[in-house]
């Protein structure tokens, strides 16, 4: 169950082993996490700006530099979402050079997942495995389901029991089977290392994981290109895992050294929910370690109490430059709203930890107003919408005449006047 | 008093393929002394160059993470089952 390829293959971070292409997400002499490496001289002349812009308006366009097997024909058009000026959320917290990359309308499934699992699926097939699953915070849950059906692979699918009913809903309207576990993603996840040792299964988060993982450096690619081949100055992203920030730096740094843009510092910042934060902790007490937590927020998809790629995170950031912040649940749906009120786009949980902690970085100074800054923006608020339970009434019913209309809209407003004698009408 | 300890099976090539074993261990430095008598290679293997545990291990004590149990400090109970799986993790 391997592959071999000249462009790219599993390479150990700590000892430096290199594994050739496997189902394999772990060093098997020291247990480090595994990651892809390139042959980036092979593809100097074929990743280029102008090969780029003739491709397709999807992550394909950058299959050169993402683990694809020769001879698969990826048909699902994932990625390039927009990348916004966000002027109006810029106005309010004091930012006049601010970007939305809204990966809250990826498709299939509406969030970033869908970038990943495309990469991981490809592999999957090519490994040979007929059953894919993952453990998940819920959008790696609906990528994988939608996905797999697409690909007539069976998928098998592990969340925490306390899972938003929007995200289960979206799981197995695609037919997948799914197993709810009592206990919170770090149970799930430790679980699904257990199955994916006895079982002759495709976790994408676990044994496809490094080949998953390369799905997120087209955030990085398409931010830098919709900028105009430009990078930014700082970059703000949800950490659950802590792998997504560090894609997008790789992303970046292949930019640089094949010379499609202009090398530049760049910050990161990572974004999470007070309620889970170990990542934000280390970077706040500039510790290389990772204190896990017992997560408590309704960011449910950010809420991984002892993350991986953690350690990693943390001093990425750091020697960055960059912070890392977390915030309240009640700043949270407040950050869900403003992005909605402000730019017209409704994003979940872990996109209001986002818009929060953005706010905040302005407004502690540590990011400057006119600086070119990009947040990232991983999933829809269709999923999560319980989270604004009962911030919105729904009001009486108005009979359909012109007059009661009228009587309503002065009694919301309380105005006297009423809007049809200003009118001049009765 | 006994524990049962479970590793993954990258580990077995140094265990004669043994994923399981039971231990007298009465904590966490206890069962690490346990592996260096036993399984010397084992012990090279999970130990960094100070002798401390590789922190991408994680140690499980009945489906808990023992850092939630106090760490080094926990005292195993009898039957306890102790497993050691990488830390590999999901999510972004």
């Amino acid at each position: 169950m391997n592959y071999s390829c000249s462009r790219y293959e599993l390479k150990c971070n700590e000892c430096g082993t290199l594994y050739g292409n496997q189902p394999l997400s772990a060093c098997p002499d020291c247990l480090a996490p595994l990651e892809i490496v390139y042959d980036l001289e092979a593809v100097r002349g074929i990743f280029t700006r102008e090969n780029i812009a003739a491709g397709p308006a999807n992550i394909w366009r950058y299959a050169a530099l993402l683990p694809i097997p020769e001879g698969f024909q990826p048909d699902l058009p994932v990625g390039f979402t927009p990348l916004i000026r966000a002027k109006n959320l810029g106005k309010r917290i004091g930012a006049s050079n601010l970007y939305i990359k809204n990966d809250a309308v990826c498709f299939p499934t509406l969030s970033f997942k869908d970038r990943v699992v495309s990469v991981a699926l490809a592999n999957a097939q090519k490994f040979g495995f007929e059953i894919v699953g993952c453990s998940s915070t819920g959008n790696l849950a609906n990528s994988v389901a939608a996905q797999s059906a697409r690909l007539g692979l069976k998928a098998c699918i592990l969340v925490p029991a306390d899972l938003e009913p929007a995200k289960i809903l979206n799981t197995l309207v695609y037919g997948a089977r799914l197993v709810r576990i009592d206990g919170n993603y770090d149970h799930v996840n430790r679980l699904c290392s257990q199955i994916a040792e006895e079982y002759n299964w495709g976790f994408v988060n676990v044994n496809l994981r490094p080949y998953y993982a390369e799905g997120s450096k087209t955030v990085g690619y398409e931010i830098a290109e919709q900028l105009g081949w430009r990078l930014p100055d700082n970059v703000v992203v949800p950490m659950a895992g802590g792998s997504l920030i560090r894609k997008i730096r790789k992303a970046f740094n292949e930019l640089i050294y094949l010379g499609l843009v202009e090398d530049k510092p760049v910050r990161f910042f990572g974004a999470q929910a007070t309620g889970c934060s170990p990542i934000s902790v280390a970077v706040k007490e500039g510790t290389d370690f990772i204190e896990p937590q017992r997560p408590n927020t309704i960011a449910r998809s950010l809420a991984i109490g002892s993350p991986a790629d953690g350690p990693a995170a943390a001093h990425m950031i750091r020697s960055s430059g960059g912070w890392a912040e977390d915030v309240s649940d009640v700043e949270i749906v407040s950050g869900i709203q403003e992005l909605a009120e402000t730019e017209g786009i409704f994003t979940e949980t872990a996109g209001g930890v986002t818009t929060a902690v953005t706010a905040r970085l302005y407004a502690d100074g540590r990011i400057g107003r006119d600086q070119t800054t990009v947040v990232c923006i991983t999933g829809n608020g269709l999923k999560t919408t319980d989270a604004l339970q009962g911030r919105y009434t729904q009001e009486r019913a108005v009979r359909p005449r012109l007059a009661d209309f009228d009587a309503y809209l002065r009694e919301l407003d309380g105005i006297v006047e009423t809007e049809l004698a200003a009118a001049g009408g009765n | 008093m006994s524990i049962k300890v479970t590793l993954p099976t990258a580990f077995i090539r140094h265990t004669e393929g043994r994923k399981q074993f039971d231990s007298a261990a009465a904590n966490l430095s206890g069962l690490l002394a346990d592996i260096d008598q036993t399984f010397p290679a084992l012990s090279i293997q999970i130990k960094d160059d100070d002798g401390k545990l590789r922190r991408f291990i994680n140690i499980y004590v009945n489906e808990e993470d023992i850092r939630f149990l106090g760490g080094e400090t926990y005292a195993f109970q009898d039957g306890d089952e102790v497993m050691l799986i990488p830390s590999i993790a999901g999510g972004r």
